[in-house]
């Protein structure tokens, strides 16, 4: 549905994305994870047709994102990090307005509004004006807008920005819900790992490049046995005594030593009896997504 | 049909918002009209200054909607616009047709004043002025969207919006006249394309009697002409764009 090869994308001088290549199948709900300017944006908007590569190729529902936009816009539904919608205007307003971008009129666009108000449970808002909704609602609308002419492939970018968690929920619910009648296949960005962990697939991203891809529970499998988090006062020298000492690779994140380590329980055994009083706090835990991107790239999610 | 649907759809989106924020018909028509009042009592002679001041009333308010243009991509519509399959086209007509029409509709309103002059072109000089209005209106829509394409702060627009449109309505025969215009000045508002759109509007509502302004045919020309190359810009404008300008 969606295929991507050897992608180059520049800023002028800058290069957002170098080289990535992934391929989305049918009916997949597909997530792109990373940090914010780790180049998943910049992704979106050549899928959607925004911004023209500097080298490679995007296929999007069988159609060339640059040589025929035309085609890849009629099947594509895109809800975008930032507010898309006219304040001024109804829900139903711009809900019409919508439609009738994508060439929809008269009863087939009405019973399309009816269809999308009811299933996103607006239909007792339609004629409130966006300016007046919640957050929440509002993005409701955002991705009914984008299902009007029933995309083959939806786009969303960060989808979840701004959404409390119950709202977080509810949208996962209307993403699963719509591929099973639908069929629709999903691309989504996130920096969000509850979120990463419920799409089917997913392409890690880091400074512009792909660094892994594959299901949630496969990329975990990577790490071979637990993390075990330390605190100390002085994490350079204990870094330094923990390799030395016990021959075992520790790595320091966010003031924090990180070790990966099989049978992390009798690591911590060993470690605590080895430098008595000297550290603060230990904690285990089984491989997250999170530590899958520390392990690519040395750096977390919360910052490139 | 595809094409005309979206030109429909944007054309009444920017009637209905327009509707919806009525403090904007009071600026665009008051303003002009205290000008009008003003500077026409002043002189003794609103007659004079009334095609002036409906001129700047229609190219304000004509210019100063499509700053819409700016809100829609600062608001995110934009967006939403230029990743569906309508024409790239069709946007930009429906976005001048819309800001066209605002703008025609207050030059109309200005023109309910023209009894206060004293002239009276008869019902066929007054469908004849508001197609002048129209023209009026769709050139200065063009001039605003063109620019407008370019900014992405209302403020910066306001400014240069001030710079272009001003000066060009100074020399452009409405507060004084071409004859009696002192050397370069004369020569600056025969170039002004702003001298043929005043010129045609008030040859249409004198009904081809004023002396020393260019005749009708020859200001819809230029007018028309003036139109259709700013016309060309923005498409070309809005063709070329790519994401950057709209991070």
């Amino acid at each position: 549905m969606v295929s991507v090869e050897n992608l180059v994308v520049k800023y002028g001088e800058r290069i957002a994305v170098s080289k990535v290549a992934f391929e989305v199948r049918d009916r997949e709900i597909f997530g792109v994870l990373g940090p914010n300017g780790g180049g998943k944006s910049t992704l979106f908007r050549v899928l959607a047709t925004m911004l023209a590569p500097a080298a490679g190729s995007a296929r999007v529902a069988g159609f060339d994102v640059e040589r025929q936009p035309q085609e890849v816009r009629r099947r594509i539904g895109v809800v975008f990090q930032s507010q898309s919608l006219d304040r001024k205007l109804t829900v139903e307003e711009n809900l019409r307005s919508q439609g009738r971008l994508y060439g929809l009129s008269g009863p087939l666009l009405a019973a399309r509004i009816e269809e999308v108000l009811e299933k996103f449970g607006l239909a007792d808002r339609r004629s409130e004006r966006i300016e007046s909704l919640s957050g929440g609602l509002r993005r409701r609308v955002e991705i009914a807008k984008s299902l009007l002419h029933r995309p083959a492939v939806l786009l969303m970018d960060e989808p979840s920005t701004g959404l409390d968690p119950g709202a977080r929920r509810d949208l996962w619910t209307y993403i699963e819900e719509l591929r099973a009648a639908q069929g629709i296949t999903v691309l989504l960005t996130t920096h969000i790992l509850d979120e990463a962990e419920r799409c089917d697939r997913l392409a890690l991203m880091h400074r512009g490049a792909l660094v892994a891809c594959g299901a949630p529970a496969e990329l975990k499998a990577r790490i071979r046995g637990d993390v075990v988090v330390l605190t100390t006062a002085d994490g350079e020298s204990l870094r330094q005594r923990i390799e030395s000492r016990m021959g075992v690779r520790a790595i320091p994140v966010n003031g924090a030593l990180r070790v990966e380590i099989a049978n992390g329980h009798r690591f911590i055994t060993e470690v605590v009896e080895a430098f008595p009083g000297v550290i603060e706090s230990v904690a285990l835990h089984k491989p997250t997504l999170e530590d899958v991107f520390l392990n690519e790239t040395g750096s977390g999610l919360g910052g490139a | 049909m595809h094409f005309w649907l979206a030109v429909g759809t944007l054309w009444r989106r920017d009637l209905v918002r327009f509707w919806r924020e009525k403090a904007r018909v009071l600026g665009y028509v008051g303003s002009p009209l205290v000008f009008w009042l003003l500077i026409g009592s002043g002189f003794g002679d609103l007659a004079f200054f009334f095609p002036g001041a409906l001129v700047l009333t229609v190219m304000f308010s004509a210019a100063f909607s499509t700053m819409s243009l700016i809100e829609d991509r600062r608001e995110g519509f934009l967006l939403s616009m230029l990743v569906s399959p309508a024409p790239r086209s069709s946007m930009v007509l429906g976005k001048i047709l819309g800001s066209s029409t605002l703008a025609w509709i207050q030059g109309v309103v200005f023109l309910c004043f023209l009894p206060a002059t004293g002239y009276w072109p008869g019902a066929a000089g007054i469908l004849g002025a508001a197609a002048v209005i129209f023209l009026i209106a769709f050139t200065f829509t063009v001039l605003g969207f063109a620019i407008a394409w370019q900014m992405d702060s209302t403020q910066g627009f306001h400014a240069v919006m001030n710079l272009v449109l001003l000066p060009l309505w100074l020399v452009s025969g409405a507060l004084f006249p071409i004859a009696s215009a002192h050397g370069w000045v004369q020569w600056l508002m025969r170039l002004n394309p702003v001298t043929y759109t005043v010129a045609a509007l008030r040859q249409s509502l004198e009904r081809g009697a004023a002396a020393g302004v260019p005749p009708l045919s020859t200001s819809v020309l230029v007018t028309a002409a003036f139109a259709i190359l700013l016309f060309a810009a923005s498409t070309m404008f809005a063709r070329r764009t790519s994401a950057g300008s709209f991070a």
